[in-house]
């Protein structure tokens, strides 16, 4: 139906150009439509009020708290960002979920690109495209099915830290990273490894020499989707990380659920620090980071 | 592609010095593209495919997370119809997950085609749009249960309005509705993305072209924006929907399942029973159970979808 009506348009739109140099043409090509761009920054206000609030509220004192709560604190009271800092551990709470982020990212970009081209290169035969639906099956398993026995192994295996959290980021990525890294090699010309390959170099040469440089786009699409989930991640952090010394910034926001639980300025405090690493990355590489985001969807 | 590469091995064979070399290389090659994919396939065996199959070995089991464990056959199962409290976490999930959906993909699609059109500061309100996305909804959620708890009653008192003057997180009626706009809130700004995404695919003529004949914005968006991000529409709801079944950082922070347990996904019930519990066995009854259901819902989808993508 599409299809029709457009080459009908088409048509039409030939017709009005033969027809248009009669009249000339003043029309500027893109007249900014303010209605809309005024609603449009209306509707943003739903993602910034919040935050607004969120850092407000982390200014304050207790008895600054009435009312809606969106007024101005006066006067700032910054010692809550010292409070929270202690009351979390913040350093090492930020070191932990540094870590863990960083070697989840660097581990998946080595390896699953690595897997991923073995089996783009490969589709034609049977155990590898079967290896292909093996990983990419994995994506509609939900975790609690896995949840408990997996809780069962790595504390078995002494994985239940940081390491085997880092492990376990890289392995189930797997499933959708295959998709995204054998979706992008496809499109890579053989040419160039083939040429590499007859000049006498190993397949390990060819793709960290050949293939691994051309994958630069894919790899950001792929190590900003791990960064967002190792460091914003709850739900497996809290299974498998068995020693309080171990936990990321999103665990010890549970210590203002305990004892601390109307010390509300505070608690807004320390959320404004375990969100701001990724905010902060975020403001200086937002361009970059919606591009990555949206290879990745339209591949 | 099997044909065509295989020839070029061929070719290759003939002009290169000795055919058993060549032989011998081809094997080289095969054995490194193994080596490259066998580790990775024995950690997702042992990480994932092992924890699967226990998980379905044990739910034929009265196994407490430790000590010893007796066959029981399908009783965990039966029993599972039977809970109360597990009948009405599928009922509140599924409930949230459809209703989720829906509004996700009706706003997002909705700020999308906005962004998409002749505004200013365009890139500026996409990086606003998109910041949900970046932060964890744990902890998001902490500052949305304060908005929902003493915000919204004081804005509500002020209106005069009964229902909103006492939060609606202490509701049991209303609890799931806060869930609702947080995880709307959150999941939409990465279903913008996907949606912008899918509108810069649509040529611009198309548009100039439609309006000349004289097709209003609504006709447009039924007639060429719509089967045009067909695609896209299918890739988000089946997204949405998935990820809203499986619901569990939006709750802790905003209800903790409550109040009671009015607001408990399958999720939760899994995690509480499991691990606090000691129902280990029954409870991974009830995700093998969980896992089913979610398959279908997303064949189901992709299917009814599809079919309508191919129609239009």
């Amino acid at each position: 139906m599409s299809t029709q009506q457009s080459m009908a348009g088409t048509t039409t739109t030939a017709v009005a150009a033969a027809t248009e140099p009669a009249r000339p043409r003043r029309r500027p090509r893109r007249t900014v439509n303010w209605w809309l761009t005024a609603l449009m920054i209306v509707l943003s206000l739903t993602v910034l009020v919040p935050l607004y609030f969120a850092v407000i509220t982390a200014l304050k004192t207790p008895d600054q708290l009435t009312g809606a709560g969106f007024g101005l604190p006066s006067p700032a009271r910054w010692e809550n960002f010292a409070e929270a800092w202690r009351l979390t551990h913040f350093p090492r709470a930020a070191l932990n979920s540094a870590i863990i982020t960083v070697g989840a990212v660097i581990l998946t970009l080595l390896t699953n690109s690595m897997v991923a081209y073995a089996i783009s290169r490969n589709m034609h035969r049977r155990l590898f495209k079967g290896l292909f639906l093996y990983f990419v099956s994995a994506l509609f398993v939900p975790f609690p099915i896995i949840m408990l026995p997996v809780v069962k192994l790595t504390a078995n295996l002494r994985l239940d830290n940081q390491v085997g959290l880092i492990l376990l980021y890289v392995v189930y990525g797997l499933a959708l990273n295959v998709f995204i890294y054998v979706g992008y090699l496809q499109s890579i010309p053989r040419e160039l490894e083939e040429a590499a390959l007859t000049d006498g170099a190993s397949i390990w040469t060819t793709f960290w020499r050949v293939i691994f440089p051309l994958l630069g786009p894919i790899n950001a699409t792929v190590g900003i989707i791990m960064c967002l989930w190792a460091w914003n991640d709850f739900l497996l952090p809290l299974v498998i990380l068995s020693s309080p010394d171990a936990q990321t910034l999103p665990l010890v926001q549970y210590v203002f659920q305990g004892q601390f639980s109307t010390n509300y300025t505070v608690a807004f405090a320390s959320y404004l620090m375990a969100l701001a690493p990724l905010v902060i990355v975020y403001i200086v590489a937002q361009r970059w980071v919606i591009s990555g985001v949206m290879r990745g969807s339209i591949k | 592609m099997a044909s065509v590469t295989s020839r070029t091995e061929q070719t290759a064979a003939e002009a290169g010095p000795a055919p058993g070399a060549v032989r011998r290389r081809r094997r080289g090659v095969q054995l490194t593209f193994y080596l490259m994919v066998i580790p990775a396939f024995l950690l997702f065996f042992i990480f994932h495919t092992v924890p699967v199959l226990q998980g379905v070995f044990y739910s034929f089991t009265d196994y407490a997370g430790y000590g010893e464990w007796n066959f029981i056959g399908f009783d965990n199962y039966a029993n599972i119809f039977l809970d109360e409290r597990v009948r009405h976490a599928y009922v509140f999930t599924l409930q949230f997950a459809v209703v989720s959906t829906i509004l996700v993909n009706v706003v997002a699609l909705a700020v999308a085609i906005g962004l998409n059109g002749r505004i200013k500061f365009r890139n500026l309100l996409r990086g606003v749009f998109f910041l949900p996305n970046v932060m964890a909804i744990l902890v998001v959620g902490y500052i949305f249960n304060y908005l929902f708890s003493y915000s919204l009653p004081y804005i509500g008192q002020k209106l005069g309005s009964a229902t909103l003057s006492t939060s609606i997180l202490a509701n049991e009626n209303l609890a799931w509705l806060a869930i609702v706009v947080f995880a709307v809130w959150q999941a939409a700004a990465f279903a913008i993305i996907l949606y912008l995404a899918g509108l810069q695919t649509i040529p611009g003529e198309l548009y100039e072209a439609a309006s000349i004949d004289g097709a209003g914005a609504w006709r447009q968006f039924w007639s060429i924006t719509f089967p045009m991000i067909a695609a896209f529409f299918t890739i988000n709801m089946v997204l949405s929907l998935k990820n809203f079944m499986m619901v569990f950082d939006h709750i802790i922070p905003l209800t903790n399942g409550g109040p009671g347990t009015a607001t408990e996904s399958i999720s939760l019930v899994i995690y509480r029973g499991g691990f606090q519990g000691g129902d280990f066995a029954y409870q991974t009854a009830n995700a093998v159970l969980y896992f089913v259901l979610i398959v279908t819902l997303s064949l189901f989808q992709l299917r009814i979808l599809q079919r309508r993508e191919v129609s239009a």
